[in-house]
């Protein structure tokens, strides 16, 4: 799965967790400054990426997703 | 000296439509929402007929609305927003605006789906949107934030009564300066396999089953029980002074509230109406109103044998030879029982009947019940007199809470 694959995969969720367009979500985008993805969000989106893309993401690794390259990133090094 | 407290906004979905004037043709047409519940879930149960709202909050809010809410949150949301639409307001104040929006069970469905995934999937799929959901307080949470009130954000709760204890609530809070308009009513949507089978268990529900839509029959001597219904309805109450001073449209004054409780059972009502006698009363005398006044009840009657004779016995002893020129409704038979959204739907039509000057007829009722020695109005809508009025509406609950609301025309 390419990184491009992965960030529209992330963009659906993001899109469907918390209702922002999915075009918004690119790779610069910090998910709570930029995006206005609140922490209760970012957990379904954590879980929901779970799910989709068969990784497994511990709190721990959470708090170091900042941007959406970061979790692009962390998805694609851990599928 | 308490302010007057005046109605200026609508808002509602229910099974006879998604909103207040579908709503209103809909009842004055006689029409009803009950049928037969036809996903698979329910087929197994006792009692297989409910009243889902017409139009289903998936047709109206995102999917990411509808994710992080229940669905009693989803209702009363698309019912506050028409209703603070219709208030028109252009700008209030956040510290003196408030809610009071409250709801029989909450987010019981999200409790039970989120224990099915616990079960199925294990403790890391739990939504971290379940606590938000499933609180009582979760409905009127969810309208606080979308109107930006911080004079305070309630939830009386009191079963059946609820709508209507709620839209006393915010009159209250208007009554004694802690704010200026208030965003009250009430909510439910449980419609649930377990729902249903804890209703039927108490032999609450009609089982009508060849003739699901004529189920709902307050009144009626052949009525066997109500029917679940979901739905929300809210109003927006504001203080004279605040409405006058902006130019707002108002569909009438709110009158007061009555009071009481049964202290008889924790589900059946006591039989003489003691309490509702009671309520009637302290509702009276907090509008400064005499029975000559009262030109229509709107009856809280479920279609329960028990219930609706009781409560008919009580307004014809209070009401005295007065109840003669006060025709009764009740909406549940065109709607189901709305549970906590019951109360504040029956206020809003008995606000609409005032306006109107109309009172619709109490759906598929035919044959009255012996019991029943009051003037109620069937078959088709009654016209009501020009001049000054007011109007009683009656909301109780299980656990023998007795709520009275009285509205005047303007």
């Amino acid at each position: 799965m390419s990184h491009e694959d992965i960030l529209a995969g992330l963009a659906a969720i993001v899109n469907e967790v918390a209702g922002i367009p999915a075009e918004t979500v690119q790779m610069e985008k910090s998910f709570v400054d930029d995006l206005d993805v609140d922490s209760l969000s970012m957990v379904e989106v954590v879980m929901a990426c779970e799910d989709k893309f068969g990784v497994t993401i511990p709190d721990t690794e959470v708090k170091n997703l900042n941007t959406v390259a970061d979790a692009v990133n962390y998805i694609a090094a851990n599928k | 000296m308490s302010r007057t407290v005046v109605v200026t906004g609508l808002g509602a979905t229910t099974p006879l439509g998604g909103d207040v004037a579908s709503t209103w043709q809909a009842l004055l047409a006689g029409q009803s929402g009950s049928l037969i519940l036809q996903d698979p879930k329910f087929a197994e149960l006792p009692v297989r007929i409910a009243a889902p709202v017409k139009v289903d909050p998936s047709n109206i809010l995102e999917p990411h609305e509808i994710r992080r809410m229940d669905r009693s949150q989803q209702l009363a949301l698309i019912a506050s927003r028409e209703a603070w639409a219709d208030a028109a307001i252009e700008s209030i104040d956040p510290e003196r605006l408030g809610v009071a929006i409250a709801t029989g069970v909450g987010g019981a469905i999200s409790l039970m789906e989120q224990y099915d995934i616990l079960k199925e999937r294990g403790a890391s799929r739990v939504s971290p949107m379940t606590v938000p959901m499933l609180m009582p307080n979760g409905p009127a949470a969810v309208v606080g934030l979308e109107v930006g009130a911080m004079a305070g954000v309630h939830t009386p709760v009191s079963a059946c009564a609820s709508g209507a204890e709620a839209i006393g609530y915010g009159a209250e809070m208007i009554r004694t300066g802690r704010a200026d308009v208030v965003v009250c009513g009430g909510t439910e949507g449980c419609i649930h396999p377990l729902t249903i089978a804890a209703f039927a268990a108490m032999r609450a529900l009609s089982t009508r089953h060849d003739n699901a839509a004529a189920a709902s029959r307050p009144f009626d001597r052949d009525r066997d029980g109500f029917v679940m219904a979901e739905g929300s309805a809210i109003v927006v109450l504001e203080s004279e002074e605040f409405a006058k001073a902006r130019g707002a449209k108002i569909y009438g004054v709110y009158g007061g509230q009555g009071i009481a409780a049964d202290a008889h059972h924790i589900a059946q009502p006591e039989p003489e109406g003691r309490g509702v006698m009671l309520a009637i009363n302290r509702a009276l005398k907090d509008a400064d109103l005499s029975t000559k006044d009262i030109f229509h009840v709107n009856a809280h009657a479920t279609s329960t044998p028990a219930g609706d004779v009781a409560e008919a016995k009580a307004i014809r002893k209070v009401l005295g030879a007065d109840a003669d020129h006060a025709p009764v409704t009740a909406v549940k038979g065109a709607t189901g029982h709305l549970l906590g959204g019951a109360g504040s739907l029956a206020a809003i039509v008995s606000i609409l009947a005032i306006r109107d000057r109309k009172i619709p007829p109490v759906a598929n009722t035919e044959n009255l019940d012996e019991g029943v020695d009051v003037d109620v109005v069937i078959g088709k809508p009654r016209d009501l007199p020009a001049g000054d009025m007011a109007a009683l509406s009656n909301s109780f609950g299980f656990g023998g809470h007795d709520i009275v609301l009285a509205f005047r025309s303007v």
